[in-house]
């Protein structure tokens, strides 16, 4: 079998005197889509910025591609995209200089256009800020298509959508996992991202409470906000 | 080598489409001169003999405003992260952000100095080559630690405050060297003093250059 | 007994012999008198000082080149202590300064790159107020370090051109063998003195570090959750 792409073992963050991570374990090979779930604080956020090289794990080891990113980040950052809930961008460029610029750091053909047409911001040449809530989730999932990764992490992909966003969202979640991407999903509309993933991890308080099908995630879900209750 | 030509493109595209901000730092340099006259009274001889300290210390405090809106655009909505995640290397990143600020610092000057001679009412004699030669030196002096600090200070509560407080001690000798050397080029260097105040700020831009290069990278691991 | 504590006494009881010999059995200064007897108190402030300094220059190297909350400690001590010092240092200057020069303040290089160091180190004290992680405040405030000591000797050189009216360097040309005993002396406690203060400052940040670091273990994964078996979902579900 060939190498995982993302192999983590007892992972573990500390911020302060909090564990938001404690001891998650998960292996990912080329291809495959992962759900993570969890409420807000759960852990989510912490564990993908961990795997964009962003944060650095408190214990635990990561690898990515099978190298180490806690040593050397470089090569695994040409590979992997992170879509948070902040879009990356320049807010006094338009959509299409951020991405054009985004094309010629990655040394990769400028298709603006054909980007902004997909995510529907083709004829937006004013400057980001002016921009809605919406309107950034989709240049952000621009952003992603220019990077052509082979790793993508999506930070609550639905949020700040307006209904009209949701299919728009998932059908560009389908085209990025149909070019080879292994991509992690992490959310709290269960049901919906369910829909997308083969897998699912379920994060609370920072410990793994549970992982399977991502078609018996809902039940998963479910059965945790029972406990709690 | 690519990606700072792209990132000191993106640096002055964005200086160019915020043009407004740029605007408001020259009125505030303008503010600056006029106040120093009120302050030490309308004594023209005076005035024309320290010109060339306002001028710097005008230019000095409108670029602790430009330093901190460099790193503004980079933090508000994330922008550094995507860099970041690209890969660009800090290094890159440094040297293309300071010499977009200088390049804005020096539109700065030159927007200010024609005011500054009016105001103070300079007389003939000005050498323009040493001006621009002192102007250019003196601010890479400001702008090589400038950056570093920026980038430093960017995501504290208390910016505002920690950038100058950092930064002003710093950069006393290239402000001593600039003032020196302005009024040299100004009034004539009967005793050839300028090429010495313009080797100061050529070795403290070499220092600070290099450091900044190095340190960036310290300053945004996490 | 404790060692640090010590090691200060110690550093009194030296310096307090070596201030003693020179304020009343070295003969007074040629040219200024028995103002001159400042120089046993002085030139050890300004050793110390600089010395402290030095070494947080030494120590944010350290830190950001092997990352040790250890070093990190270190360079927080050493910075106070060579705030502290070379501050007195200007107090000194000041007093000396009104009888003999009839001036509490003088733009002399050396007094003027003491105070421009003093702000430029508060201010890498105050960034490490500012910063709440400790690994960005380590990061940070060496960084800040080794700007702000870089920058001392260009200070001296450009205030120096800019202006000069101070004495040359104390050295042995121009102290005398008398003095140079108490001189010496002085300059010995002072030194031990600095480095118990040093020593003890580390502890102090170093317990505060312990206590930042100090949290509840790692917790150990719970049992995963029982899901109710698929056969009987529908019922569950109701």
């Amino acid at each position: 079998m060939s190498e995982p792409v993302v192999q983590v073992e007892q992972l573990s963050r500390r911020f302060g005197k909090r564990w938001a991570l404690a001891r998650v374990d998960l292996t990912l090979y080329a291809g495959e889509r992962l759900l993570i779930m969890g409420q807000n604080g759960s852990g989510k956020t912490t564990f993908l910025r961990i795997l964009a090289t962003l944060t650095q794990p408190t214990l635990g080891t990561v690898r990515l591609f099978g190298a180490d990113p806690v040593r050397d980040p470089w090569s695994a950052r040409a590979r992997l995209a992170l879509l948070s809930h902040q879009p990356s961008v320049y807010e006094d460029l338009s959509a299409r200089d951020n991405l054009r610029i985004l094309a010629r750091l990655r040394g990769i053909p400028d298709q603006t256009a054909s980007w902004l047409e997909r995510v529907g911001l083709e004829d937006r040449p004013e400057p980001v800020h002016t921009y809605s809530a919406g309107m950034r989730k989709r240049l952000s999932f621009a952003r992603v298509l220019a990077q052509e990764p082979q790793l993508v992490m999506i930070d609550e992909p639905y949020g700040q959508l307006d209904p009209g966003g949701f299919a728009l969202v998932d059908g560009l979640i389908r085209e990025i996992s149909e070019r080879g991407a292994t991509v992690i999903l992490a959310s709290h509309l269960v049901e919906r991202a369910s829909r997308l993933t083969e897998r699912a991890l379920l994060l609370h308080r920072g410990q793994p409470r549970w992982t399977g099908e991502a078609s018996r995630a809902p039940l998963a879900w479910q059965t945790l906000h029972e406990e709690a209750r | 080598m690519t990606h700072f030509f792209v990132l000191l493109q993106k640096d002055l595209l964005v200086g160019w489409r915020g043009r407004s901000r740029l605007v408001g730092l020259v009125t505030y340099g303008t503010s600056l001169l006029l106040l120093f006259s009120f302050a030490l009274g309308a004594d023209s001889a005076v005035l024309r003999e320290h010109a060339a300290a306002y001028l710097w210390v005008a230019l000095l405090s409108a670029s602790t405003l430009l330093l901190a809106q460099s790193f503004q655009h980079e933090t508000e909505a994330g922008a550094l992260e995507g860099l970041l995640l690209v890969p660009v290397s800090p290094m890159a990143l440094y040297y293309a952000k300071a010499t977009a600020n200088l390049v804005l610092l020096l539109f700065l000057a030159v927007a200010l100095f024609p005011l500054t001679a009016v105001l103070f009412d300079l007389q003939g004699g000005i050498s323009p080559l040493r001006l621009a030669a002192v102007v250019t030196l003196g601010s890479a002096g400001l702008v090589g630690p400038g950056t570093l600090y920026a980038a430093l200070t960017a995501r504290l509560a208390s910016k505002q405050v920690m950038l100058p407080v950092l930064l002003f001690p710093l950069v006393i000798p290239p402000v001593v060297a600039s003032v020196k050397g302005t009024q040299l080029a100004l009034t004539g260097d009967p005793m050839g003093q300028l090429v010495s105040w313009l080797s100061l700020l050529l070795i403290f831009d070499l220092l600070y250059w290099s450091l900044g290069g190095i340190l960036l990278g310290k300053v945004l691991d996490e | 007994m404790n060692k640090t504590l010590l090691l200060g006494a110690l550093g009194v009881l030296v310096m307090l012999v070596g201030h003693g010999i020179g304020l009343f059995y070295a003969p007074p200064e040629a040219y200024m008198g028995d103002t001159g007897r400042i120089l046993y108190v002085h030139v050890p402030t300004a050793w110390v000082g600089m010395l402290a300094l030095t070494a947080a220059f030494a120590m944010a190297v350290g830190a950001l080149w092997n990352g040790k909350a250890i070093w990190d400690s270190y360079m927080e001590a050493s910075i106070e202590v060579g705030v502290v010092f070379s501050a007195m240092l200007l107090a000194q200057g000041s007093i000396w300064a009104k009888p003999t020069w009839n001036t509490w303040w003088t733009w002399d290089p050396r007094l003027t790159t003491s105070a421009i160091m003093v702000v430029a180190f508060i201010g890498v004290l105050l960034l490490r107020g500012a910063v709440h992680s400790p690994s960005r405040r380590m990061a940070f405030s060496a960084v800040a370090t080794i700007i702000a000591f870089v920058d001392v000797p260009v200070v001296y050189f450009s205030v120096e051109w800019w202006e000069t009216t101070h004495q040359g360097f104390s050295g042995r040309d121009n102290v005398d063998a008398v003095m140079r005993f108490p001189l010496l002396v002085s300059l010995a406690g002072t030194t031990l003195l600095g480095l118990a203060f040093i020593k003890a400052r580390q502890r102090i940040a170093w317990a505060r570090h312990l206590e930042e670091e100090r949290a509840p273990d790692l917790p150990e994964t719970p049992a995963p959750l029982s899901l109710p078996d698929p056969s009987n979902q529908k019922e569950n579900l109701g």
